[in-house]
């Protein structure tokens, strides 16, 4: 077995904050709890049957003793009310000169994207002491970023772009949860926030070796999985050339009349379900990729797909 | 302790044979019915729990696939609380008690009684039917667009049994409010009711305002998942949002339809051992009223990072503080009658203080779950997992065990081994403890909830509370047995063999088909203990 | 003629009386909370796209919409008249006019089934066949339809259960004299429930403007 951890890191802005006003709750709850028990078993056996303990005076009128015992209580809670209320507000307040992460979350899997373009998956590289502000999306069910060592959560609910803040304060790697149950693989929706001293992550964003590129990857795939085969000048099978289709209108075969934007959603629908919609004008002989392409590949190939058309590369 | 006279009058000798049984209208046969169902309810939800429980002894998930997992959890949150938790007490001892408690001779409406039962079997055939058939896998809540669109359980047929047990529930509900408006006994006035009736009051009325909010939720679900209706599905304008707004508009008043009753047996319980009224009666009773209102406006205290506006989440966030209040004061009110009184430590009263201390406890977490900066970092973690099994099982449970456990000698005319009660109680208590305060620590450390695998720091605490999962899976056998042992060969009970005031100990034990040879006549306050009763004027 | 109560929990029929008038308002309030949750999901989906739903509506005939509520209402008068007529125990006369009752009711729903019939053959109902919509915010109109499909049909259900409970007390069985009277009365006031419910729904499904 492991060593026995009873403080998880405290590695942002946030965390100390949030761990006062914890200890205060423990205080407050310990000190309440303690009273109670006391009460109890005091009593129980101070007054336990046949016990000689005064018995006189007995009254079960309560004359509003409980109204103000639980008042006064009451008064501090309200406190601890007010003190969680603010930490919470200050959760739409990032400080000024953050960083900007575009966030998506789907089963079962992050994607992260920097603001030069720099995707990664499963993984975020931030700088250490700099506000990152991450937008979230979803792409299918609800999902929920979830960063216990920065003491953060933020639900990415299909539909909306929701937005969290935070500023880590120490180096390292730390646990990134996804804290909303979201299917099959929810508990392996993990990955790994690795913060970097402010220097080194300048250098890692602007120099990320190009043969590592999200986009060379995919093409090195869409080459070993057959797909070139097919989509690039092939003489017995004719497949749609994939350049210039991403972001334009593709007419349809099936289902019929219709006609749909090439988004990332329509590319991978092609690779794990290309029945569903076939472009108009060519017969539907390909075959799904479903359960042969692990997630992080198929970004890759999408990555790539879109690369060939003007404005969807990185 | 004179021996009663053996039960030659009582609801049992009335008829023999299962179709005596199954056709039944009276009250306290249909009591049985449900103790019957609920009892085998709750051992599968355990089996459930069980195996979750073994699973999380080790990081890696290898007793069960993914997909298994998942659905162990679904079932155990559906079982547990829809055919297990909200009928529990309500169902059983109040359908057996409240005529009694009330000088009457059965409910208002006996057949529809017993159609409530009829109908909450038919429901659980449609969830035991998705439970043999493959599971369902969204988690007892069915967020959509998960439960909507992604999962490939058998979500509408699990649905479908829920939405028919509500309204079980919901008839059940009028059933109770109507009787105790209309049959109460002569000078029986509402503040000379016990504290039983006021919880099942209150309770009921939640029952049948929130129940149909959930009917509504269920049906607007299994549309959108059947025919694409599209309301929960943000890729045809549908909002994700709502689901969660409708789903806890329910399931919130939902969890205190599953408390007050057990504060109802406590507040019977508690004044009996300790020979005192309940210390401040009206109170307590306005707070039980106070419980049911408040619990309506506190849903979205389950949404604070979903997405929800900020704004909004303060004032759900004060509000569930103030829900606390009513809850608070009876806590204190009930230590409060143990101050010069003769406390006696009988099975009954070990599970009603385990409860007062398991309740406050729990409830003081959720103090840490309403405050919404500490909110961010323990939602959807095993903090909140440990919190409402606090109150669920330390809580609800434990007086479910406290109320059976009192009201037995009434209910089979028979009485159980004390000193094996004694042993039960103390072995659940201390399972249930070594079973989910490390929960409260896995949730601070950062252990998400619905996890099959978890990083290996988090093990050792896993393996406590597995360990206490075994000693409480033996401490719900107990009684199980001995219960049972009891009713057929257990020594007979005497009418009254705790000597505690209320209508129900004035006829015999087991009482007879019609209740009450006389009817009985209220003429004071109730509680009358140690030559005083309830107070009367505030 | 004297009069037993039929639970045994009562020993007057006075009480038993009572509890059943009572019993049937609280299961009203039931109903007000299903149907207040359905209404609920209409405005908040009715705020998001007040185009789709002002569009939508305008689809909708209107004049079949007031014709059903003209009917409905018509079945209340004839419900109430029922009512009043059995506590005056004029029973026969006040089967009669449960037998209209009923009858009206009956009309409203051929009346909505050959609306929900047109509505499909105009392409109105995505989920009854192919959906051609030539209004604002196609995109989310069909939203709308849905949702129109839905509440008219949940509606419906409720009415069919009253028609079936009208249509039992009209008939000539065997119940105790004194007891229609307040049977009479209780369903009375669940169709009233039902109707109300309608007189919302109406303006809420075909008045809204675009």
């Amino acid at each position: 077995m492991n060593e026995i951890i009873l403080h998880p890191a405290s590695a942002s802005t946030a965390a100390p904050g949030f761990d006062v006003l914890f200890l205060a709750l423990v205080v407050f709850s310990g000190l309440v709890g303690l009273v109670l028990v006391a009460m109890i078993v005091g009593w129980s056996i101070k007054y336990r049957r046949g016990s000689s303990a005064d018995r006189t005076g007995a009254t079960a009128h309560g004359g509003g003793l409980e109204l103000k015992v639980v008042g006064g209580l009451f008064v501090v809670a309200f406190g601890l009310f007010g003190w969680g209320a603010w930490l919470f507000v200050g959760r739409d307040f990032p400080p000024p000169g953050a960083i900007h992460i575009a966030g998506t979350a789907k089963q079962w899997m992050w994607s992260f994207e920097h603001d030069n373009g720099e995707k990664e998956l499963n993984t975020l590289h931030i700088p250490v002491n700099r506000p990152v502000v991450v937008d979230l999306v979803s792409q299918d069910v609800i999902h929920s970023m979830f960063v216990p060592a920065f003491r953060i959560k933020q639900d990415a609910v299909p539909g909306l772009t929701t937005r969290v803040w935070f500023e880590a304060t120490q180096t390292g790697s730390f646990d990134l949860f996804c804290a909303q149950y979201c299917g099959t693989q929810h508990s392996e929706m993990r990955g790994q926030i690795v913060v970097m001293p402010q220097a080194d992550f300048a250098k890692w964003l602007s120099t990320r070796p190009t043969d590592q590129s999200l986009v060379q990857q995919g093409a090195a795939l869409f080459r070993n999985l057959g797909c070139s085969g097919c989509h690039e000048n092939s003489a017995t099978v004719r497949a749609p050339d994939l350049h210039g289709v991403y972001g334009r209108p593709v007419a349809l075969t099936s289902p019929a009349h219709e006609t749909v934007i090439a988004d990332d959603q329509y590319i991978r629908d092609s690779i794990l379900q290309p029945a569903k919609q076939v472009a108009a004008g060519y017969d539907p002989v390909m075959p799904s990729y479903d359960g042969l392409i692990a997630p992080d590949d198929l970004e890759k190939i999408v990555a790539y797909v879109k690369s060939l058309s003007p404005g969807g590369s990185p | 302790m004179t021996l009663a006279a053996p039960d030659r009058s009582s609801y049992w000798r009335e008829g023999a044979g299962i179709r005596s049984w199954l056709l039944t209208t009276d009250h306290k046969r249909i009591a049985w019915l449900y103790l019957t169902s609920l009892t085998a309810f709750f051992f599968i939800g355990g089996a459930a729990a069980t195996l979750i429980r073994i699973e999380l002894v080790t990081p890696q998930g290898d007793l069960v696939s993914d997909d298994v997992y998942n659905r162990l959890f679904t079932i155990h949150g559906i079982v547990m609380v829809w055919f297990f938790l909200v009928p529990s007490i309500p169902a059983t001892l109040g359908n057996f008690l409240l005529p009694l408690m009330l000088g009457a001779k059965d409910l208002a409406f006996p057949r529809l009684n017993l159609a409530s039962w009829y109908v909450f079997m038919f429901g659980s055939c449609f969830t035991l039917y998705a439970i043999v058939a493959g599971g369902v896998d969204t988690g007892w809540t069915f967020y959509a667009p998960l439960s909507t669109v992604y999962s490939n359980g058998h979500v509408s047929m699990a649905a479908a049994g829920v939405f028919i047990v509500g309204f079980s529930t919901i008839m059940t509900g009028i059933n109770f409010i109507v009787t105790t408006h209309k049959l109460r006994a002569p000078g029986q006035t509402w503040f000379r009711l016990p504290i039983f009736v006021w919880t099942l009051y209150a309770t009921s009325v939640v029952m049948v305002l929130a129940t149909p909010v959930l009917a509504a939720t269920l049906l607007l679900l299994v549309l959108d998942r059947i025919f694409g209706i599209g309301v929960f599905d943000p890729t045809k304008g549908g909002d994700p949002l709502l689901f969660q707004n409708l789903f806890w508009f329910y399931s919130h008043p939902a969890v205190y339809i599953m408390i007050l009753p057990g504060m109802g047996v406590v507040s019977e319980v508690i004044p009996c051992f300790a020979r005192r009224p309940l210390f401040g009666y009206k109170l307590v009773a306005y707070s039980s009223i106070g419980i049911a209102v408040f619990g309506f406006l506190v849903w979205g205290h389950h949404m604070f990072v979903s997405g929800q506006s900020t704004y909004a989440g303060v004032v759900f966030s004060f509000l569930s503080f103030c829900v606390a209040i009513p809850s608070a004061i009876k806590v204190f009110n009930w230590a409060m009658t143990l101050r010069k009184g003769q406390v006696s430590f009988d099975t009954p009263m070990l599970y009603a203080l385990g409860f007062v201390g398991l309740f406050a406890f729990g409830g003081l977490a959720g103090l840490f779950l309403a405050a919404l900066g500490i909110d961010v970092d323990l939602h959807d973690t095993y903090f909140v997992i440990a919190h409402f099994h606090y109150i669920m099982v330390g809580g609800m449970v434990t007086a479910y065990m406290a109320g059976l456990h009192f009201w037995w000698p009434k209910i089979t005319g028979r009485m159980y081994s004390e000193w094996l009660g004694k042993i039960a109680a103390g072995l659940m208590f201390l399972g249930f403890n070594l079973t989910f305060f490390p929960q409260f620590i896995l949730g601070w450390l950062g252990m998400p909830r619905r996890y099959h695998t978890y990083p290996p720091e988090f093990q050792v605490w896993n393996v406590l509370s597995s360990a206490g999962a075994v000693v409480l899976a033996f401490a719900y056998a107990m009684p199980l047995l001995y219960l049972t042992w009891a009713l057929f060969w257990g020594k007979r009970a005497p009418n009254n063999p705790w000597e505690a005031s209320g209508l129900e100990w004035q006829t015999t034990s087991p009482p007879p088909e019609h209740n009450f040879d006389v009817q009985p006549v209220v003429t004071g306050p109730p509680y009358q203990y140690g030559g005083q009763a309830a107070e009367e004027t505030a | 003629m004297t009069d037993e109560p039929v639970s045994k929990a009562f020993d007057e029929v006075g009480r038993e009386r009572e509890a059943d008038t009572f019993g049937m308002w609280v299961f009203l309030g039931t109903e007000a909370m299903l149907f207040g949750a359905v209404f609920v999901a209409y405005t908040i989906l009715r705020l998001k796209y007040p185009e789709a739903f002002g569009g939508g509506s305008e689809k909708l005939s209107m004049w079949l919409g007031t014709l059903n509520t003209a009917i409905l209402l018509t079945s209340s008068l004839a419900m109430a008249v029922a009512v009043e007529s059995a506590k005056a125990h004029a029973l026969p006369f006040a089967r009669r006019m449960l037998w209209i009752t009923a009858l009206l009711g009956a009309a409203f729903v051929c009346v909505k089934g050959y609306e929900y019939f047109d509505d499909m053959q105009k392409g109105l109902l995505p989920l009854l066949g192919p959906f051609h919509y030539d209004g604002p915010d196609s995109a989310h109109a069909g939203l709308f339809f849905n949702i129109y499909l839905m509440m008219t049909g949940i509606h419906a259900v409720h009415l069919l259960i009253g028609i079936s409970l009208v249509v039992y007390l009209a008939l000539p069985i065997r119940i105790p004299p004194g007891r229609q009277p307040k049977r009479i009365e209780s369903v009375g006031l669940y169709w009233h429930f039902v109707d109300i419910v309608w007189i919302f729904l109406f303006p809420l499904l075909y008045l809204v403007h675009p």
